[in-house]
């Protein structure tokens, strides 16, 4: 067990399945014996906007929030919010986003563009970035849903949970006919995880 | 058992657990899974989404008086719609014991305002309790219900949003057996007629007296004494950001935040050399100390604007001295393009909101999805205030002139529903000039979906009676040829309506036809494309705001990009394709037209 305290930022757009995603790591947590905190927000701020959720666990976890700039893991499923959220990530800890693109009304003027290349401009700043193409991958496996999956497996590899907590997590949090193509899922990300760095 | 709970999962536990017989609301965030999880998980519960909060209140009173344990839930500005029981309540007491649940939003992330409703217990001369996590928000519903026994009175439990949306580790316990009481008459006491009153306000004051003497005493406040020469004190959330920072300092945690235990405060200040008081927004504690003349400060180095973070307190500590560095970020924020929430694909409030915009009528907003209407590209609002504020807004303007095109209020199915119906009788009465286009999407869509007394489902799931809203405003008074049903997917017949209602003398009401997109079920009809060849790049398209259409790669002639529409988002509403001059945008599996 680890003694410090370990902080897991998700970040998405409303609809992408962050919040799904935070309530299977924290479950995880929890079955590891951890204290396990999460928090994120509801309501108006879910239609279409940033949806971001903190996870926190270590032996004693006070506040639900991450301390502004230390978050150890930074998870996205769109690329631009992964570096809208960069400035909570430690200079030393991973992002792992989805290269998906959503480019909103709001972006499509000369003033405050989609950036070209968000995934370059976070790695010119830091080592650890992983880069995968979540949303093909995701409907090659059958179902655009499978995206947080996906990265979960990918993060995982940094993580000391077993195999079998996850699992025992996905049993519990995902209706049972889509159980087994989460499992592929998160496998698959796991292997994408090992083959692009070592980290 | 242990499991992981949301604040106000837990708290829908606890009313589990203590044997609640009664809970009542009307949704809003941050409160609004209280009662949902209630009425999913806790049969044993008569639940109800209530038309709006001061009918949830009342009827949480009768469940009191008629012997029943009862809980009402309700978000920070829910508490004004439910004043007036509540500050009357605070008189008669309680039979069987009553919790209130006030969900404050600091930091407004989906709210009007962001009072602070601690000063409503204090003002009610109620006892108030705060939890600091999702296990103390389990126990402190028993805690309450028990000390609206024992004390014979509400007893509020106020929330934020951090609590009641963070989750955390919870013990479950079996639920319990309360005290049994029964229905009495007792008019002296639950009658306030000014005689009985007068009487019970000696009464409220008497109580206050014996609470303080529990302050004093309860286990609900917490010295953590380590011997530290810093103090702090501190409630709610705020007590987690202070042990985030300081794990051994000393807290003196409020769980009882009215009244005070002053003289215990008194000693805690007088037994450190440094004592700060940590609160989210008002300083509400820092007052009542102060007042008391005992020296503590707060306010000077924490904001009373918005929520507080470990950040925040982190960087406040430091000012105050007692903090050595404030670790802050390794990256500066990127100044990137944002994100605002907007109306999803294929809404159909776009449709009601693309022709006002292109009318150019004064429109007074409500609370609702709708009111992204006046975000960018759509920008088509002039009032937010509260709940059911379109109507009596609208009257005011056409009472006073305020525009030659008439005035509209555009106002949701559960709005006008909660408040809205004495606004519509306001302008038959009084003989406004008004135009009221109920957007009913039948269903309360912005707090996630809930039932409402037009949707045909109570909360528990039963089948029930549907409001006709015709047939309604058509009761208040509203002349038949003035009522008009629309397709809001319709974009000319919509501005048609509206010009053609805006121009008649009297009240008008226009209903919008279509259903919410994603509640209770999605809806995807026929997804639509563009057909690049034939995109001339005008960007109407664009204007109004669908999160489907996006720009492609492709410049047209004039230099601006084509659109693309993501199939998956796209619901086949048309309104795009309605306003698309050249025709470009076509079903999915229609090929292009032979030009």
């Amino acid at each position: 067990m680890e003694n410090r305290t370990t902080n897991i930022l998700i970040v998405g757009v409303g609809g992408q399945g962050v919040l799904l995603a935070s309530e299977i790591l924290s479950d995880v947590a929890m079955k590891a014996g951890y204290d396990t905190k999460k928090s994120e927000v509801h309501g108006m701020s879910q239609r279409g906007g940033v949806v971001s959720s903190h996870v926190k666990y270590g032996p004693k976890v006070y506040s639900p929030i991450i301390p502004y700039g230390q978050a150890d893991i930074l998870i996205s499923f769109e690329q631009a919010e992964a570096l809208r959220a960069m400035d909570w990530i430690r200079k030393d800890g991973l992002i792992a986003t989805s290269t998906t693109r959503l480019i909103p009304p709001s972006a499509m003027n000369k003033d405050n563009p989609y950036p070209d290349d968000p995934v370059e401009m976070m790695r010119r700043k830091m080592k650890n970035v992983i880069a995968i193409n979540a949303d093909k991958i995701a409907l090659e496996l059958g179902n655009i849903r499978l995206v947080n999956t996906l990265l979960l497996g990918v993060i995982s590899s940094r993580l000391e949970f077993g195999k079998a907590v996850w699992e025992e997590s996905f049993r519990a949090r995902v209706k049972p006919q889509f159980v087994d193509i989460n499992l592929v899922a998160f496998a698959k990300g796991q292997q994408l995880a090992s083959a692009k760095v070592a980290v | 058992m242990k499991e992981i709970l949301s604040g106000n999962e837990a708290v829908a536990r606890g009313a589990y657990e203590a044997g609640v017989r009664l809970a009542a609301a009307y949704p809003g965030t941050p409160s609004t899974e209280i009662l949902e999880t209630i009425g999913a998980q806790y049969k044993s519960i008569y639940s109800e989404w209530s038309p709006n909060e001061k009918v949830a209140f009342e009827v949480g009173i009768g469940g009191s008086l008629g012997g029943g344990r009862s809980l009402v839930a309700m978000k920070h500005v829910g508490l004004n719609v439910a004043a007036d029981p509540f500050m009357t309540f605070a008189y008669t007491g309680v039979r069987a014991g009553f919790v209130l649940i006030s969900a404050d939003d600091p930091e407004m992330h989906s709210s009007q305002n962001e009072q602070d409703n601690r000063f409503f217990a204090k003002f009610a001369q109620i006892p108030f309790l705060e939890p600091s996590d999702s296990q103390e928000s389990k126990d402190f519903v028993k805690r309450a219900l028990e000390l609206s026994e024992q004390f014979d009175t509400p007893v509020m439990l106020r929330m934020t949003t951090r609590i009641s949306h963070s989750k955390g580790i919870v013990n479950l316990n079996d639920p319990i057996d309360p005290p049994k009481f029964e229905f009495e008459h007792d008019m002296p006491k639950y009658v306030m007629i000014p005689a009985n009153a007068k009487k019970r306000h000696i009464v409220v004051a008497e109580r206050l007296e014996k609470l303080r003497k529990f302050a004093e005493e309860t286990d609900l406040n917490i010295v953590e004494n380590n011997g530290s020469d810093i103090g702090f004190i501190t409630g709610g959330i705020a007590y987690q950001y202070v042990k985030d920072n300081l794990p051994d300092a000393d807290c003196f945690k409020l769980g009882l935040g009215f009244p005070l235990p002053l003289d215990k405060i008194r000693k805690f200040v007088s037994g450190h050399k440094h004592v700060l008081v940590v609160e989210e927004l008002e300083p509400y504690y820092e007052e009542i100390i102060n007042a008391a003349g005992i020296k503590v400060e707060g306010k000077k180095f924490f904001s009373r604007l918005g929520e507080l973070s470990p950040y925040k307190v982190a960087v406040g500590l430091k000012e105050a001295g007692l903090l050595k560095e404030v670790k802050g970020a390794d990256f500066q924020p990127e100044p990137i393009f944002p994100r605002p929430p907007i109306l999803c694909p294929g809404c159909p409030h776009r449709g009601a909101f693309m022709a006002l915009r292109k009318l150019k009528v004064p429109v007074t907003g409500d609370i609702g999805c709708y009111t992204l209407g006046v975000l960018p590209p759509l920008q088509t609002m002039d009032s937010c205030i509260c709940m059911g504020a379109s109507i009596g807004n609208a009257i005011g303007m056409d009472k006073v002139g305020a525009s030659d095109k008439g005035v509209v209020a555009v106002i949701g199915d559960s709005t006008f529903l909660h408040s809205g119906i004495t606004g519509l009788l306001d302008a038959v009465y009084n003989k406004s000039n008004i135009t009221i286009m109920i957007l009913d999407n039948r269903i309360t869509a912005m707090t996630g979906g809930q039932q409402h007394p037009s949707t045909g489902y109570t909360l528990m799931g039963e089948k029930t009676k549907q409001v006709d809203f015709a047939e309604l405003c058509k009761a208040l008074g509203v002349d038949e040829t003035n009522i008009r049903k629309i397709d809001p997917y319709d974009y000319q017949g919509t501005i048609d309506v509206i010009k053609e209602e805006t121009a008649k003398p009297g009240p008008s009401v226009i209903i919008t036809s279509r259903a919410c997109v994603l509640m209770p079920k999605r809806i995807i009809d026929r997804p639509y494309r563009v057909e690049l060849a034939d995109c001339n790049g005008c960007s109407a398209c664009f204007r109004i705001g669908c999160p489907a259409i996006y720009p492609s790669e492709e410049l047209a002639e004039n230099k601006l990009p084509k659109a693309m529409i993501d199939a998956t988002l796209c619901t086949g509403c048309t309104l795009c394709a309605q306003v698309c001059k050249p025709e470009a945008i076509i079903p999915v599996e229609q090929p292009a037209a032979v030009k």
